[in-house]
C-alpha cells in the first residue's frame, strides 16, 4: 500500500521510548511499589507514505505506544521526532500545530464518538478547535466532503451516532481523523471490533485514503492477517519491546525471532488443506508480568531455544539472520507458511 | 473515492443489530438525539404522566395563588378560630383564625420555591466540584473528595439545627432572610451527594474514547469538560435532582415543624403542620390538609424521578 | 443407550425463535436445523445477529423467555424431545449430558468462590460426592486441561488466573459430569492468538479422548478450518449452507460463504484490495423480503427478492439455501 510519492524519507523517528506506569498501594497515603513497564525502550522509524504495522499480543505495549505517540500520555523517557523535531518538547501553539499533523483512529466504534453530538459536530470539531484550517462558512461543506470521502451519505450530517452501525461509526471516526489533513494517522485496532464482512470495507477505505491523501499509517492490531494486508513494514512487540522488525515479506515468510515464529504458527489459516502441512510451534506458560520482566531476553521463559546467554545478556535489536533486525541471540530465519 | 454501493445501501439499510440485542432503533428520516429518544419513552409511561400532571398543577398553584383563593393568608379573624370547614373556607380556620385553604395555597409557593432553589444550589455546587474532581483526578480530586467527606459526615437534621439556630437571631423576622437561610443550609448539607454522583460519572466519561479523541485533536480542558463530559454526566445528576427536590420539600417541612426552619411571617406546609400540633385533638383537619399536600407533592417528585431514571437507563434501549 | 454410531447425539429441528423488542418483533431464528454426532465437530459459523448464539442458548434452555419465544421446532438429545420435557429433566441434562462454555470466562465463573469449589459443587450435588473426593476430582480435571500446579491452583479464585488459564478452568468445569455434547460459544475470541491455539488444541484433544460431540460457535473462518469436520453457515437466523469442511472451503455453494471467504485477508498472501461485501447485516426486526442476503449478493436477481430459498440438498452430502446452488457446485 505504499504511495509512489516522494522519497522514502523518515517522517517519524521513535528513539528509545519508555513508558512506565507506577503501581501504587495504600489507602490514604500511597506508596509506589513497582512499575508496569508497558513500553520499555522502543525504537523505529516511519517513512513517508508507508504503513508500519505493529503486532503483538495483549500486554505487549502496543496500545500504550499509541497513547504516548499521540501525546495522550507523557513518556517516561525517550524521544519521538516528527520531521526532525522532538514532539515532547512542543508546547502551546506548537503543540496545537503538531496535533494537526498526527491523528488517531480508535478501536471501539461504540465509545469513540460522543453520543450527544451529531455526526456533523463530531467531524466538524477539529475545525472548531483549529479555526485557522477552515473559515466558519466553509466548514459545513468540508464536513460533507469528508462524509463523502469515507463513503457515507453527506445528508447524514445531522444524525446521531446511535443511528449508525459499527462499520459506519468507524468511518465517521476516520473522517474525524482526516479532517485536518494530517500526515500521520495512528490506527489503534481500527477493525477489531467489526464484523468480518465489514472489516474488508473499512480496510479498503483505509487503503484508498492512504493513496489519495498521501498518508502514513502506524497500524496497530493483534490480527496478523489484517496487519499483513495493509502494511509495508511490520514491527513485532513482546512485553514492551520490539523483538523483530522488517518488511512484511521478511516478517511473514522468513521470520527469524522465535516469538514471531510461534505467533505466525498459531494463526489459523482459513484453508483446511493446510492443516496437516503446517509447522506447529506451541508456546508453553504464560506471558510474564510486565512489572517484573525476566532478565536478559524477556522471551526466554517460553522459548525453546533459550540458553544461559539469554538470561545474562539482553539481545539487541540488530540485523541478524534474514537481513532484518531481530532481538535474539539465536535468531534463525524459518519458512513457516506453505507457499 | 465514494463506494457508491455502500452509500446506496447505507441510505436504504437500517443499522446493525448487536448479537445481544435484536432490534436496533430504526433510523427515521428525522435525526433522533438521545434526549428526544428519552422524551418519546417518557411520554408513554403512566408514572410519568401522573406525576407530570400533579407537578404542573402544583406549579400553577405556586405561580398563581390568586386563581385559587382571594383571601389573604396572613389575615386572621380570631372569632373564627378553629372553625370547621364550611362553604366559605373549605379547609376551615386555624388557631389564629386564618383561612387554612388560603394558607395551604400560598404555602405551596414557598414550599416549592424552597425545594427548587435548594436543589438548584446543590446541583450547582456539587456538580461543578464533582466535574472538576473527576476530570483532573490526582491531588485536586483527593482534596475535593476529602472536603466533601467532611460535609458528608454531618448528619442532616443535626447539622441543619446547628446552622439554623446559630443564624436565627441574625436573620430576625425578615421573610426573605428566613427563607434564604433555610435554602442555604439545606444545600450546604446536601451537596456532597451530587458531587459524588457527578464525580463518578466524570471519571467514567474521562476514560471514554471520544474524550481521548478530543484530547488528541487538541481540545482545551474547558471544551472537554463542557462539550464532552457535562452532557454525558448530566443524566444521573438530573435523576437524583428530581428525587432530591421531593426530599428537600420534605426536609424543609421537618425543619419548620421543629421550629427552626421557616416560621411566621413565612407560611409553608411545614409551618402549618407545626402550628397544627397544639390543636390536634380539637381540629385535626389543620394537620391533615397541609400534610396531604405535602405527601402528594413529595410523592409526585419521587415518581417523576423514577420515571426519568427508567427512561434514561441505557439498558432499556 | 442403543444409539448407533450414525445417529445424532443432538439434533436441532426447524427451530423458530422470536424476540419481542421495543421496536417490534425480531425473528431471530427462522427455521434452523442441524445435528452433531459423537466424535464430530460441527462449527456454526456466523456474524453478529446471525442467530448462532441464540440457537445454542435455546438448546441449553438458558434463553430469557420473555422477551424470547420459541414459536416452532424441536430439539432432541439422543432422540428425546427437550422442548416438551419438564423443567427438571432439562436441568438434569444440562451439565450432565450437554455442557456449554462461553466466551468470557470471567463473567461465566463466580468470582466469589474458588475454582475447586465451583467444579466440586456439581460433583457434590449431582453425584453425591464427599467434599474431599470432589476436590480430588477437581484437581484431576484441572490437570487434564493442562493447568500446571493443579493441586495448589484448585484453591484459587477466577480472577487469579490469566485469560487462557481461566478458559481452561471453565472447560474443566464443563467436563466434570462427563457430558456427551459440548457447546463452545466463541471460546477463544477474547484470547490472544497463541493462547487461542493452545485452547483449540485442548478442545480437540478432549473431544477425541471422550468421543464427544463438539458444537463450535464462531465467526472465525481460520479456527473453523483447523478444527471442524462439518460447518453450518448462518445468516439472518437461517442456515444458508451446510457442508463438510473440505468441501466448503474448496467449493462454497452459497454466495454469502463465497463472499466471506473472498473478503478476509490471508496470512499467507498479500493482495491489493479485499473483495468486500457491500451493504450492512440485516436488521432482524425488518428482514429483507425473499432471500435475506439479496441486498448484498453479487448474484441476486429479481426472483431472489420474492422467494426465500429453502435449504436444499446437493450431491455430496451438503446443502445450500440459494436459488443458484446447483450452478455453484463444481464436480
Amino acid at each position: 500500500m505504499s504511495t509512489p510519492l516522494t522519497e522514502n524519507e523518515p517522517i517519524l523517528e521513535v528513539e528509545n521510548l519508555v513508558k512506565h506506569f507506577p503501581v501504587r498501594v495504600g489507602v490514604a497515603i500511597k506508596r509506589t511499589v513497582g512499575h508496569v513497564r508497558a513500553v520499555d525502550g522502543v525504537s523505529f522509524t516511519l517513512n513517508k507514505g508507508e504503513t508500519l504495522g505493529v503486532v503483538g499480543e495483549s500486554g505487549c505495549g502496543k496500545s500504550t505506544l499509541a497513547q504516548v505517540l499521540m501525546r495522550l500520555e507523557p513518556p517516561t523517557s525517550g524521544a519521538v521526532r516528527f520531521h526532525g523535531e522532538d514532539i515532547f518538547t512542543k508546547r502551546g501553539k506548537d503543540l496545537k500545530a503538531l496535533r494537526r499533523q498526527i491523528q488517531i483512529v480508535l478501536q471501539d466504534p461504540y465509545t469513540s464518538l460522543n453520543p450527544r453530538m451529531t455526526v456533523g459536530d463530531i467531524i466538524g470539531e477539529p475545525f472548531e478547535i483549529h479555526p485557522e484550517v477552515a473559515p466558519k462558512g466553509a466548514r459545513r461543506r468540508k464536513v460533507q466532503d469528508l462524509l463523502d470521502v469515507v463513503g457515507l451519505n453527506p445528508d447524514f450530517i445531522n444524525r446521531y451516532p446511535h443511528q449508525f452501525s459499527g462499520g459506519q461509526r468507524q468511518r465517521i471516526g476516520i473522517a474525524r481523523a482526516l479532517a485536518l489533513r494530517p500526515e500521520v494517522i495512528i490506527c489503534d485496532e481500527p477493525v477489531s471490533a467489526l464484523d468480518v464482512s465489514i472489516q474488508a470495507q473499512v480496510m479498503n477505505l483505509l487503503g484508498d485514503l492512504q493513496r489519495d491523501f498521501g498518508l502514513s499509517y502506524i497500524f496497530i492490531a493483534h490480527d496478523l492477517s489484517v496487519v499483513r494486508h495493509l502494511s509495508d513494514r511490520v514491527a513485532v512487540m513482546y512485553l514492551g519491546k520490539v523483538v523483530e522488525i522488517g518488511t512484511e515479506d521478511e516478517i511473514y515468510t522468513r521470520p527469524s525471532h522465535p516469538y514471531t515464529q510461534a505467533l505466525l504458527s498459531a494463526v489459523p489459516v482459513p484453508d483446511p488443506a493446510v492443516r496437516l502441512g503446517r509447522k506447529r510451534i506451541r508456546l508453553t506458560g504464560d506471558v510474564p508480568s510486565p512489572v517484573n520482566p525476566p532478565s536478559g531476553c524477556r522471551f526466554r521463559t517460553r522459548c525453546w531455544k533459550a540458553t544461559d546467554l539469554c538470561a545474562d545478556e539482553e539481545p539487541a535489536l540488530e540485523v541478524r539472520s534474514g537481513g532484518h533486525p531481530s532481538a535474539c541471540h539465536h535468531a534463525e530465519e524459518q519458512y513457516l507458511l506453505p507457499t | 473515492m465514494t463506494d457508491p454501493q455502500a452509500v446506496a445501501t447505507a441510505n436504504a439499510a437500517t443499522p446493525l443489530v448487536d448479537a445481544g440485542a435484536p432490534g436496533a432503533p430504526t433510523t427515521l428520516d428525522k435525526p433522533r438525539s438521545l434526549a428526544s429518544d428519552a422524551w418519546h419513552d417518557l411520554r408513554r409511561r403512566p408514572l410519568f404522566i401522573v406525576s407530570a400532571v400533579l407537578i404542573t398543577a402544583l406549579l400553577v398553584i405556586a405561580a398563581f395563588p390568586q386563581l385559587f383563593t382571594s383571601v389573604d393568608p396572613s389575615v386572621g379573624d380570631l372569632s373564627k378560630a378553629r372553625d370547621a370547614p364550611s362553604p366559605d373556607a373549605i379547609f376551615g380556620y386555624d388557631a389564629l383564625g386564618r383561612d387554612v385553604f388560603a394558607r395551604a395555597i400560598y404555602g405551596a409557593r414557598v414550599s416549592i420555591v424552597v425545594g427548587v432553589l435548594a436543589t438548584a444550589l446543590t446541583i450547582l455546587i456539587g456538580g461543578s466540584l464533582g466535574l472538576v474532581a473527576g476530570f483532573y483526578g490526582g491531588r485536586a480530586d483527593s482534596v475535593l473528595s476529602r472536603f466533601a467527606d467532611i460535609f458528608f459526615g454531618l448528619p442532616f437534621v443535626l447539622g441543619a439545627i446547628v446552622i439554623l439556630s446559630t443564624f436565627r437571631d441574625v436573620v430576625g423576622g425578615d421573610p426573605v432572610g428566613i427563607t434564604s437561610i433555610v435554602i442555604v443550609s439545606m444545600a450546604a448539607l446536601g451537596w456532597p451527594v451530587t458531587m459524588r454522583i457527578m464525580r463518578s460519572a466524570a471519571i467514567a466519561a474521562r476514560n471514554q474514547d471520544y474524550v481521548r479523541a478530543a484530547r488528541g485533536l487538541g481540545a482545551s480542558p474547558m471544551r472537554l469538560i463542557v462539550r464532552h463530559m457535562l452532557p454525558n454526566c448530566a443524566a444521573p445528576v438530573l435523576v437524583y435532582a428530581t428525587i432530591a427536590l421531593g426530599a428537600y420539600i420534605g426536609a424543609e417541612a421537618t425543619l419548620s415543624y421543629l421550629g427552626i426552619g421557616l416560621r411566621d411571617p413565612v407560611v409553608s406546609w411545614g409551618v402549618m403542620i407545626s402550628e397544627a400540633q397544639t390543636s390536634l385533638r380539637v381540629a385535626p383537619t389543620l394537620l391533615v390538609f397541609p400534610g396531604a399536600f405535602l405527601v402528594v407533592t413529595v410523592l409526585a417528585f419521587v415518581m417523576l424521578g423514577d420515571a426519568v431514571r427508567d427512561a434514561f437507563d441505557p439498558k432499556g434501549r | 443407550m442403543g444409539l448407533s454410531t450414525n445417529e445424532p447425539l443432538l439434533e436441532v429441528d426447524d427451530l423458530y425463535v422470536e424476540f419481542h423488542t421495543r421496536d417490534g418483533v425480531a425473528t431471530v431464528l427462522n427455521g434452523v436445523s442441524y445435528s452433531v454426532g459423537a466424535g464430530e465437530t460441527l462449527a456454526v459459523l456466523g456474524e453478529s445477529g446471525s442467530g448462532k448464539s441464540v440457537t445454542a442458548n435455546t438448546v441449553m434452555g438458558i434463553l430469557p423467555m420473555p422477551p424470547g419465544r420459541i414459536t416452532k421446532g424441536a430439539i432432541r438429545y439422543r432422540g428425546e424431545e427437550l422442548l416438551t420435557a419438564a423443567d427438571e429433566r432439562r436441568r438434569e441434562l444440562r451439565g450432565e449430558n450437554i455442557a456449554m462454555i462461553f466466551q468470557d470466562a470471567l463473567s461465566a465463573l463466580n468470582p466469589v468462590y474458588t475454582i475447586g469449589f465451583q467444579i466440586g459443587e456439581q460433583l457434590r450435588t449431582r453425584r453425591g460426592m464427599s467434599k474431599k473426593d470432589a476436590e480430588k476430582r477437581a484437581v484431576e480435571l484441572l490437570d487434564q486441561v493442562g493447568i500446571p500446579g493443579a493441586k495448589q491452583r484448585v484453591r484459587s479464585h477466577p480472577h487469579e488466573f490469566s485469560g487462557g488459564m481461566r478458559q481452561r478452568a471453565m472447560i474443566a468445569m464443563s467436563l466434570a459430569l462427563d457430558p456427551d455434547v459440548l457447546i463452545a460459544d466463541e471460546p477463544t475470541t477474547a484470547l490472544d492468538v497463541t493462547v487461542q491455539a493452545q485452547i483449540m488444541d485442548l478442545l480437540k484433544d478432549i473431544q477425541v479422548e471422550r468421543n464427544m460431540g463438539l458444537i463450535l460457535i464462531t465467526h472465525d473462518l481460520g479456527v473453523v478450518a483447523e478444527v471442524a469436520d462439518r460447518i453450518a453457515v448462518m445468516y439472518a437466523g437461517r442456515i444458508v449452507e451446510n457442508a463438510d469442511v473440505h468441501a466448503l472451503y474448496a467449493n462454497p455453494c452459497h454466495p454469502y460463504t463465497r463472499a466471506l471467504l473472498e473478503s478476509i485477508p490471508r496470512l499467507d498472501s498479500k493482495g491489493t484490495q479485499l473483495r468486500a461485501i457491500k451493504g450492512l447485516p440485516p436488521n432482524l426486526t425488518n428482514i429483507p423480503s425473499g432471500c435475506p442476503f439479496h441486498p448484498r449478493c453479487p448474484m441476486a436477481v429479481d426472483r431472489c427478492r420474492a422467494v426465500d430459498p429453502p435449504l436444499e440438498a446437493l450431491p455430496g452430502g451438503r446443502s445450500s439455501a440459494c436459488l443458484f446452488a446447483e450452478e455453484l457446485v463444481r464436480p
